[in-house]
């Protein structure tokens, strides 16, 4: 019983960031009907948001180290220490959550920029040619990342006060057993407020409910007089801010480096045709079943009965949905029919 | 447009000749050595081979380097259990890899457009996670799969007795290394060039094109159109496992990153980089590709100070600052900005660029002349004439 639940609770983590990237990917191809290939990088630039964010806050004077008074030490000292003491500390402490203020203007900004730029041109073009060129994108934002940052993964430590594992098993009286890191707790709860957010902005909004409308039938809605194109750029915008808010979460888990999003668009987008193309629950709900499959997969009774299934349970199920159900577990008719 | 025989003949002789005598013409700019004009040949065939199944019917598949991979574990494995006879380890990536083809073709043809891609996708990640992982007996996983001394090759060893060190790869004797290697490979590419002229001008050829103007069509018309699509998928596996077969037949060893799904993205913008659906094209995108994947990855800063050393010295850094960022390590951002910028402007290729500039010239003749005589208008090409 604790080592199901403790898988569950494995899943829930990554299956958040799954459905994060599968949500704002499905978001985008029910609305401009465009294949993002770069959505993967735009997962990375995000993170890659929390880095600088780190970075920025941490810049640092070398000043004689008191403590040694035998010969002369220098230590980096970040500017905020000197200037603040333990305020500044504590505010570099909170690097990756205050990097979320970084994060949502710049991906806005990014996306907007590239659904103008880019994306719009691409609408009328074949779904070959709209693969083909963001994924040139996200080659390019990637090797622009890694001529700034590196190569090698770049670890930004969560916050002090979440760093443990929160001791759940005692919580609902099942002993010590399952205790479950706390930042992967976060993240799942912050993935649920962001998906819950984007489902009630579209669910509650005017503006929602335009773009739904939009989906559904663009072209009468474009007879009511709506420029249905430009609510498009927006949600093209927030589904880059979804996804550099996933990446940005992520990076205590995994140290981001350049190519994390390519692993990430993959199972995206295997998350999203599974959910159905389209679908914005059928990707959250795909996101964590997955996210939860590929966790039980992992454990070593598993493996220890079929070797080797971690690796390809994903995509071994993307392959039986596909072909059992074409339209994905929640897809709507008419979209993508062939 | 109208294609005669004659015609095709004098293609696949122009080609022919253009590839044999590439150790010739390539010395000049730099890549005239065997190495790199085996990669040539060999990427040519691969890309040729995308061709028939992306150009004629349209499928864009998106994991098509599992081939590549397969075909050069199964060589390898010849070299190390037959014979290190190129032959036998060629036929036997072609036959391996045409299996693998029919399987995932089998499934990933059930679905068309993004669907298939996702599929093959699919299939070739999880080839690539397997090979890592649990097939390690088979691949022998990050280390790639090697041959020994201690191989038994059964043939080798039955013909000439056990030999006392790690023999090299030949055929009927002659060594695979060097240029000798490179007119096997160029062969081979003649010959598939041939294969895929032939299929792309027979009437399983004409139904792939209808597959892709038009599928509903040609299901309404009563044409069950998978076995073709299934039979061109193949046809591409075979071509691509030759492709990896060479690979390990030039250097023989395997590794599962030949089947990462970057290697599958390469072949993708070779072929449209040359021109989707043409026949040139393919070969012309891998020999580009390749070129500058070597030219580029070289360069380093110092390189760099000599080429703009003729700058001013504060706008010489700033160049070489720039410039640095896309060449050595930073060649993939060139790859990658080479690809958007393909996709956006020229969605036909180099071979649909130069047939543009083609017509260009055609017409500014034409109007230099219709000053003296009025141009009949056949001097402009029709509209549809640069698709084809």
């Amino acid at each position: 019983m604790d080592a199901i639940l403790l898988q569950l609770l494995n899943g829930l983590d990554k299956g958040g960031a799954y459905a994060l990237i599968a949500l704002g990917l499905t978001l985008i191809f029910g609305t401009l009907g465009v294949v993002n290939f770069a959505h993967g990088a735009l997962f990375m630039l995000g993170a890659f948001c929390a880095v600088t964010t780190h970075k920025l806050l941490t810049i640092s004077k070398s000043v004689k180290d008191t403590s040694i008074t035998l010969f002369d030490v220098h230590k980096d000292v970040p500017y905020l220490q000197i200037w603040w003491g333990d305020t500044g500390a504590r505010i570099i402490d909170y690097a990756v959550p205050l990097s979320l203020l970084l994060a949502i203007p710049m991906m806005l900004l990014v996306g907007v920029a590239l659904e103008r730029g880019l994306i719009r041109h691409f609408y009328r073009r074949t779904h070959a040619d709209q693969i083909l060129v963001t994924f040139g994108l996200a080659i390019v934002l990637q090797e622009v990342v890694k001529a700034y940052f590196g190569a090698n993964p770049l670890p930004t430590p969560a916050p002090e006060i979440v760093s443990g594992s929160a001791n759940i098993g005692a919580w609902i009286g099942l002993g010590d057993a399952l205790s479950y890191p706390w930042w992967r707790l976060v993240y799942f709860l912050f993935s649920v407020a962001v998906i819950g957010m984007v489902l009630a902005f579209l669910r509650f909004t005017t503006f929602g409910m335009v773009v739904r409308a939009g989906m559904r039938d663009r072209e009468t809605v474009g007879l009511f007089g709506i420029d249905i194109e430009r609510r498009f750029t927006i949600v093209f915008g927030i589904a880059v801010v979804v996804a550099g808010l996933a990446g940005a979460m992520y990076t205590p888990v995994l140290p981001p480096d350049y190519h994390m999003g390519m692993e990430f668009l993959v199972l995206s987008f295997v998350v999203v045709v599974v959910g159905g193309m389209g679908s914005v629950g059928g990707a959250v709900l795909a996101g964590f079943l997955l996210g939860i499959l590929q966790s039980f997969a992992s454990m070593n009774e598993v493996k220890d009965l079929l070797p080797g299934i971690d690796q390809i349970i994903i995509y071994l199920v993307a392959i039986v949905i596909l072909l059992v159900r074409p339209r994905g577990l929640m897809g709507r008719t008419g979209v993508m029919e062939t | 447009m109208m294609h005669t025989v004659k015609r095709d003949r004098m293609l696949v002789g122009g080609f022919a000749l253009a590839v044999l005598t590439m150790p010739v013409w390539m010395t000049p700019l730099g890549a005239g050595y065997p190495d790199l004009l085996q990669r040539f040949a060999i990427y040519g065939i691969f890309a040729i081979g995308f061709n028939i199944l992306f150009g004629l019917t349209g499928y864009l598949s998106f994991g098509h380097a599992v081939f590549l991979g397969v075909g050069s574990y199964a060589a390898v494995w010849s070299f190390k259990l037959l014979s290190m006879n190129v032959l036998p380890a060629v036929l036997c990536a072609m036959g391996v890899s045409g299996l693998f083809a029919l399987a995932i073709g089998y499934i990933s043809l059930r679905r068309s457009g993004i669907y298939f891609s996702i599929l093959t996708l699919a299939f070739a990640q999880m080839a690539y996670n397997l090979a890592y992982s649990v097939l390690t007996p088979i691949t022998n996983g990050e280390t790639g799969l090697k041959i020994e001394r201690v191989d038994p090759r059964l043939i080798d060893t039955w013909i000439s007795g056990p030999s006392t060190l790690i023999p090299s790869t030949n055929f009927f004797g002659m060594p695979m290394s060097g240029y000798s290697g490179f007119f096997f490979c160029a062969v081979l590419l003649i010959a598939a060039f041939y294969v895929a002229l032939r299929i792309a001008r027979s009437p399983f050829g004409a139904m792939l094109r209808a597959i892709k103007s038009n599928q509903n069509r040609l299901n309404y018309a009563g044409v069950h159109t998978r076995p073709y699509a299934l039979t061109a998928f193949v046809i591409s596996g075979v071509f691509a496992g030759l492709a990896g077969g060479l690979l390990a037949a030039t250097d023989p060893l395997a590794g599962a990153e030949r089947m990462q799904w970057t290697a599958s993205g390469e072949v993708v913008l070779m072929t449209i980089l040359g021109g989707v659906g043409t026949q040139l094209g393919p070969f012309v995108g891998a020999v580009i590709i390749k070129y500058a994947e070597n030219i580029f990855s070289a360069f380093n800063p110092q390189t760099l100070h000599g080429i703009f050393a003729f700058l001013p010295d504060p706008i010489e850094d700033v160049v070489v600052a720039v410039t640095g960022l896309f060449v050595g390590n930073g060649w993939q951002l060139t790859l990658g900005t080479l690809f958007m910028l393909l996709v956006i402007f020229l969605p036909g290729g180099v071979i649909e660029g130069a047939r543009r500039l083609g017509a260009l010239i055609a017409r500014k003749t034409a109007a230099l002349r219709g000053r003296r005589s009025p141009p009949l208008g056949s001097a402009l090409p029709a509209p549809g004439a640069a698709s084809e």
